[in-house]
């Protein structure tokens, strides 16, 4: 009996904590500073645990930039300088040479598959999953990361498991009841009032810390919103800062009962799993969405897949036919605390799920960039291309041509044409031939 | 938990394969890494369609070849070690390998074996020698349709002439590798991993 009591006060005082300290003030949008105390400690621990792994391991293995510059040296230089010759020589022997070299270097490491695993970190932030470069340093460190072990799934699991539960639960209760409300303002206030503060909560589940620049540019009504996308919490990330209407397959299961209480309060545009083939009948309900100006932003992600937030792939030119005004926003993830890419034929939901929450946290930086429209004599490819490049210059990400659907499919044939040509033209362009 | 350790216990043989090989224990790490990236469906092998969704790959003109040679006497599958031999191949030449002992086999990365490699990809029977049949295919795939069969058959004709002694209207690997002996053939296939 006893033991049961205890169990029951301890439950209820953390709850009323929980309550208190995070429930109450998601609501109203204020921080209690909880959470910059966190992150101030955190980076304190990681910056002193950098210093003592710089001085245990031995000065050859520099592990500086190993992130960025790849695992074999690569000569860049262009197929001309590469065979070794000047326009129009003929073709030898030897041209084999530069082909196999480059492919064998495509086989060792190529742009597009290291995207889609995660970033490799320049120096070990304290958790297992990182742990590939790093090797046994000092006692120390092994007592601190044993800390961290405990404090992230015994202290921060739990709590973080709770605030996600309590998230979800009141978005579906609050939208349902939202919905009963017959169409007013007091209805979209409402609405959008449920959605801030549920995602607040869970934003608060991930130990999110968000900085958001240019809010003067956030995305306005009747307009589209496009993002690169790393991992399904950038939705989460977008909307802690205002609403947007979301557009999607309908969904089975725990999604498809968010999805169709979501819809209740406030229009998104779901589609059924037939319709999204239909990319006709797509474009026909997002044109007639954002025509009426009352209506959310509709917020898109062009690539249509998840990328490790290293690069920007190919935007999909669908989303730019739709017209209307696109608001351009870059979101970049700090992989030192967390990473938060979702490798999605390495987990599955739910264990990506647990990787977030048994993370330090998620801290990314959102830029809002000022509006863009097609121009004349631009078409749908160009202006997605132009937008991709904004974007990848304001979040620091390289741009790459590839398609994100490279991950499951086959490149082009037009691309292996342009090599041929190009090769062509030097053994046999010149018409010198005999 | 998730710990993508590629400790070099997880390598099996890794001492065979490191003596045949020439590679670090570092570079083998890496090398397995990326072997296992490429294995999407986790199967232990890599098949043809696993090289070809390497994009990189797919738009080399000469890609379907070097994807042939991973794939030697008409086997489907290429492991671990059979990866990490084609790619021996293209380790840069150092100083340790040319003392070498005169009993042990040729390294990987010698120029003979380098020249081999280039050979195979124009000997599509494995006869051992480049006819002149071959030699047409092989150029046909690294232009396209961008140039004519007449035109091809004379480089065809003119590259076979030029590197044949014998007059037996093929190239031998003896011919192929007297017409490339100036060639600095270490430093043209040559990937240097980075440590």
């Amino acid at each position: 009996m006893e033991g049961a009591e205890l169990a029951g006060k301890i439950l209820s005082t953390w709850l009323t904590l929980v309550l208190g300290f995070i429930l109450l003030p998601s609501v109203f949008g204020v921080s209690l500073g909880i959470s910059e105390i966190y992150m101030k400690i955190l980076v304190k621990t990681l910056e002193w645990a950098t210093i003592r792994i710089e001085k245990g391991t031995p000065k050859e293995s520099t592990l500086k930039n190993s992130a960025s510059v790849g695992i074999i040296q690569r000569d860049e230089s262009p197929m001309e300088k590469g065979l070794s010759g000047l326009r129009g020589r003929d073709f030898e022997l030897s041209d084999v040479f530069y082909f196999s070299k480059k492919g064998l270097e495509a086989i060792v490491e190529d742009e597009v598959t290291q995207r889609f695993s995660s970033e490799e970190l320049v120096s070990w932030n304290l958790l297992t999953r990182t742990n590939v470069n790093f090797h046994y340093i000092s006692l120390r460190l092994t007592m601190v990361w044993v800390l961290g072990v405990i404090v992230r799934y015994c202290v921060l699991l739990p709590l973080r498991v709770t605030l996600a539960f309590i998230g979800i639960s009141l978005l579906v209760i609050g939208t349902t009841l939202v919905g009963q409300l017959p169409d007013s303002s007091l209805k979209n206030w409402l609405s959008e009032l449920v959605h801030l503060t549920c995602c607040r909560i869970c934003v608060r589940a991930l130990s999110g810390t968000i900085h958001y620049h240019n809010k003067q540019h956030r995305p306005q009504k009747g307009g589209i919103c496009v993002a690169n996308h790393t991992s399904p919490i950038d939705v989460l990330i977008l909307t802690t800062d205002g609403c947007y209407a979301m557009v999607g397959q309908v969904h089975g299961g725990l999604m498809g009962i968010i999805q169709r209480a979501m819809v209740k309060a406030c229009p998104h545009v779901w589609f059924e799993r037939s319709e999204m083939k239909d990319r006709h009948l797509v474009t026909k309900r997002l044109k007639e969405h954002i025509a009426d100006k009352k209506k959310l932003p509709i917020l898109i992600f062009p690539e249509g897949t998840c990328i490790n937030n290293t690069s920007v792939m190919m935007f999909k030119k669908g989303s730019f036919e739709i017209g209307g005004t696109i608001h351009p926003v870059a979101i970049k993830y700090n992989p030192q605390f967390g990473d938060a890419f979702w490798n999605s034929s390495k987990y599955n939901m739910v264990s990506y799920l647990l990787r977030m929450m048994t993370s330090w946290a998620i801290v990314c930086d959102v830029w809002y960039m000022p509006p863009m429209t097609r121009e004349d004599g631009e078409d749908a490819v160009q202006f997605a291309n132009r937008v991709k490049s904004a974007i990848a210059t304001q979040g620091g990400l390289t741009e790459l041509p590839w398609d994100g659907g490279l991950k499951r499919a086959k490149v082009k044939d037009t691309f292996k044409e342009e090599q041929q040509k190009n090769y062509s033209k030097m053994i046999a362009g010149n018409g010198s031939l005999n | 938990m998730g710990s993508r350790s590629s400790h070099a216990a997880v390598i099996p043989d890794v001492d065979s394969i490191r003596r045949e090989t020439g590679f670090s224990q570092a570079s083998l790490l890496r090398l397995h890494h990326r072997f296992r990236a490429l294995d999407r469906n986790k199967k232990g092998y890599l098949s043809r369609m696993d090289l070809q969704q390497i994009g990189a790959l797919a738009v080399n003109p000469l890609g379907d070849r070097i994807i042939e040679s991973f794939f030697p006497n008409g086997s489907q599958r290429v492991d671990f070690p059979g990866f990490v031999r084609v790619l021996a191949h293209f380790r840069p030449v150092e100083d340790e390998d040319t003392d070498q002992d005169p009993k042990k086999p040729e390294p990987l990365n010698s120029r003979r074996n380098k020249l081999h490699y280039a050979f195979q990809l124009y000997d599509l029977d494995r006869d051992g020698k480049i006819s002149r049949h071959e030699m047409l295919q092989v150029l046909r795939l690294m232009v396209g349709v961008q140039v004519t069969e007449e035109q091809l058959e004379n480089i065809a004709d003119r590259t076979v002439q030029e590197a044949d002694e014998d007059g037996d209207g093929a190239v031998s690997f003896l011919e192929f590798t007297k017409s490339l002996e100036k060639m600095d053939v270490e430093q043209k296939m040559s990937i240097r991993i980075l440590k």
